[in-house]
């Protein structure tokens, strides 16, 4: 299956499979046969697979560049370091899969006994490789990893993503809907200009009637190596995430100062909690990991009853318009992508008897 | 950022009027966010409503006499950036200037963006290096916060010119965020000698790129 034509009108149509943009598109006669409107079978097959996954957490960024990958990724292992408890962490970001090589795991799939990783950056045979595609590709990537990927007996599973409101997040909510996930972990910086694509990601997570566990201020603070004092390098102009949190009234799990060191581990693919236990950073990611398994069962925002299950919702946009109509827009798009490549179940380490 | 939030976007007989950024009228800019009813509104579409408002950008805004056009982009190799590159490329681009900052992770991503500009043909105008070193406003002694080196390994793997590294600025960034006017504020930054050096590389840059 290739990708749908630009002015494809949308799988769950009623001129789907019959517009003018749909005359040689492959799938064509999949869609006038009504089949892309029919709920995706993947969805309770995913939800098959997460019955032995206790608790699923997205990790979520308005903005590329907060440290979400690195959370996400210190994350597992600050939950890994208790021996009985199995973690997995999926990197959903298809386009920038940066997990591989924060973990020192370029070549490999796991790395400890009750920690496994998954990512596109595995199925990549170089660094330079680019993942070039557009959304339902990617759809069928994140469908897979889900489906596919054996991930047995977890206690934990972590999803990283990229940042923003697009097709990954939309798939992963839409794939794990039968599944339930807990919650979101929302990262953002302290500056406003980050706050403001928070407040969007927020936004996106009660539409989706995701729960938020909570935001973690990122870059909070950077404390000077040479003098010691405190300066603001990204700074809270309008109080950071701790005043928006207030006003949303979304509990803050933390606050992680600016360590240059955490820069440092992650080039080797080192933990930061090994490389620098005793950094003031190390302590704030323990403690707002301490505060996740209560949190995602304490979380204030739950779905709402009542809700329709399709994401296929549209911002409200003031669009000038020019001869009246909106046609230059397609709607909302959800066919199901074409799988390109098969991963085979990847096993993840069993925990220990 | 350019203190432009909430200004409307009206149409002529042309098309979208650009928003004006400052009062000599030589910047305008175009973003989605002068769409949305509710700045904290998210905009949660699929690559293909995404691809079709970037070709809108392109030709239904009325852009007038320009003598650059500068499109900023989101990370990844995904549907904006192939939006991109389609609608401008009858108007052949003269590259792209791509930025990183200076740890291995980010060098690990960009290399990547690299090889999306080599498939889609696009020119490599050069490598940029972000939030590149931190001088301490106390003491003056400058820490690698991101590690550093980045930027040059990168366009040297590539082949492609290094045009520079920029210093990370807290100063600008509270002052754009208490409403200062970004052209007054911008030559006090410390980012301003780099960001003018590299633009004036850029500019040296441009007849061979045009050849």
């Amino acid at each position: 299956m290739e990708e749908a034509p630009h002015g494809c009108p949308g799988a769950d149509s009623a001129q789907a499979g019959r517009g003018a943009s749909c005359q040689g598109c492959p799938n064509q006669r999949l869609c006038a046969s009504g089949a892309g409107a029919a709920p995706d079978p993947a969805v309770e097959e995913i939800k098959e697979k997460m019955k032995t996954v206790k608790h699923r957490i997205l990790v979520l960024s308005g903005k590329g560049g907060v440290g979400k990958s690195t959370f996400s990724a210190h994350l597992a292992y600050g939950l890994a370091e208790d021996g009985d408890t199995q973690v997995a962490l999926l990197d959903i970001d298809i386009c920038g899969p940066s997990i591989p090589k924060i973990m020192g795991l370029e070549g490999e799939q796991y790395m400890e006994d009750n920690l496994g990783v998954m990512s596109v950056g595995f199925l990549l045979s170089s660094p330079d490789d680019a993942v070039i595609w557009r959304g339902p590709k990617k759809n069928g990537m994140i469908k897979q990893f889900l489906r596919d990927v054996d991930w047995g007996d977890v206690d934990y599973l972590i999803v990283d993503t990229p940042p923003g409101t697009s097709d990954e997040h939309l798939s992963v909510v839409q794939y794990l809907a039968a599944a339930h996930i807990d919650g979101a972990v929302i990262l953002t910086t302290p500056q406003e200009v980050a706050l403001q694509d928070v407040r969007k990601e927020i936004s996106f997570c009660h539409k989706v009637k995701l729960p938020i566990i909570g935001v973690v201020e990122n870059m909070s603070g950077f404390i000077c190596p040479k003098c010691k004092k405190e300066s603001q390098i990204f700074p809270p102009t309008t109080g950071g995430a701790e005043a928006m949190c207030q006003d949303l009234k979304i509990p803050l799990l933390g606050k992680v100062p600016l360590d240059p060191l955490i820069g440092k581990s992650c080039d080797k693919g080192q933990s930061f909690f090994i490389e620098a236990p005793d950094s003031p950073a190390t302590a704030a990611y323990k403690s707002i990991i301490q505060r996740l398994p209560g949190a995602a069962f304490d979380s204030e925002y739950k779905p709402r009853e009542g809700q329709r299950e399709d994401c296929g919702f549209v911002a409200d946009l003031c669009l000038p318009q020019v001869d009246g109509s909106d046609s230059s827009l397609s709607p909302h798009w959800s066919l199901q992508p074409g799988i390109m490549l098969w991963l085979g179940a990847i096993n993840i380490p069993q925990k220990r008897p | 950022m350019l203190r432009a939030q909430g200004k409307a976007v009206h149409q002529c007989d042309q098309g979208w009027v650009p928003v004006f950024v400052d009062q000599e009228q030589s910047i305008s800019l175009m973003s989605v966010g002068f769409l949305l009813e509710n700045p904290n509104e998210a905009v949660v579409w699929r690559g293909p409503k995404k691809h079709a408002l970037i070709k809108q950008f392109v030709s239904d805004v009325a852009w007038g006499e320009l003598d650059y056009l500068v499109v900023d982009t989101p990370p990844g190799t995904s549907d904006e950036h192939m939006a991109t590159v389609e609608a401008l490329r009858p108007y052949r681009p003269l590259g792209a200037l791509v930025v990183t900052t200076p740890q291995a992770v980010s060098v690990g991503d960009v290399r990547r963006e690299l090889t999306f500009c080599r498939k889609t043909g696009l020119q490599v105008i050069g490598v940029v290096e972000n939030m590149s070193g931190f001088v301490c406003p106390h003491c003056a002694d400058c820490t690698n916060v991101f590690s550093r080196g980045g930027g040059e390994e990168l366009a040297q793997l590539a082949g492609v010119p290094f045009l520079g590294s920029v210093p990370l600025d807290p100063q600008l960034t509270r002052s754009l965020e208490e409403g200062r006017d970004f052209i007054q504020e911008f030559p006090k930054s410390t980012a301003y000698a780099a960001l003018t050096s590299i633009a004036q590389k850029v500019l040296h840059r441009m007849p061979a790129l045009h050849s």
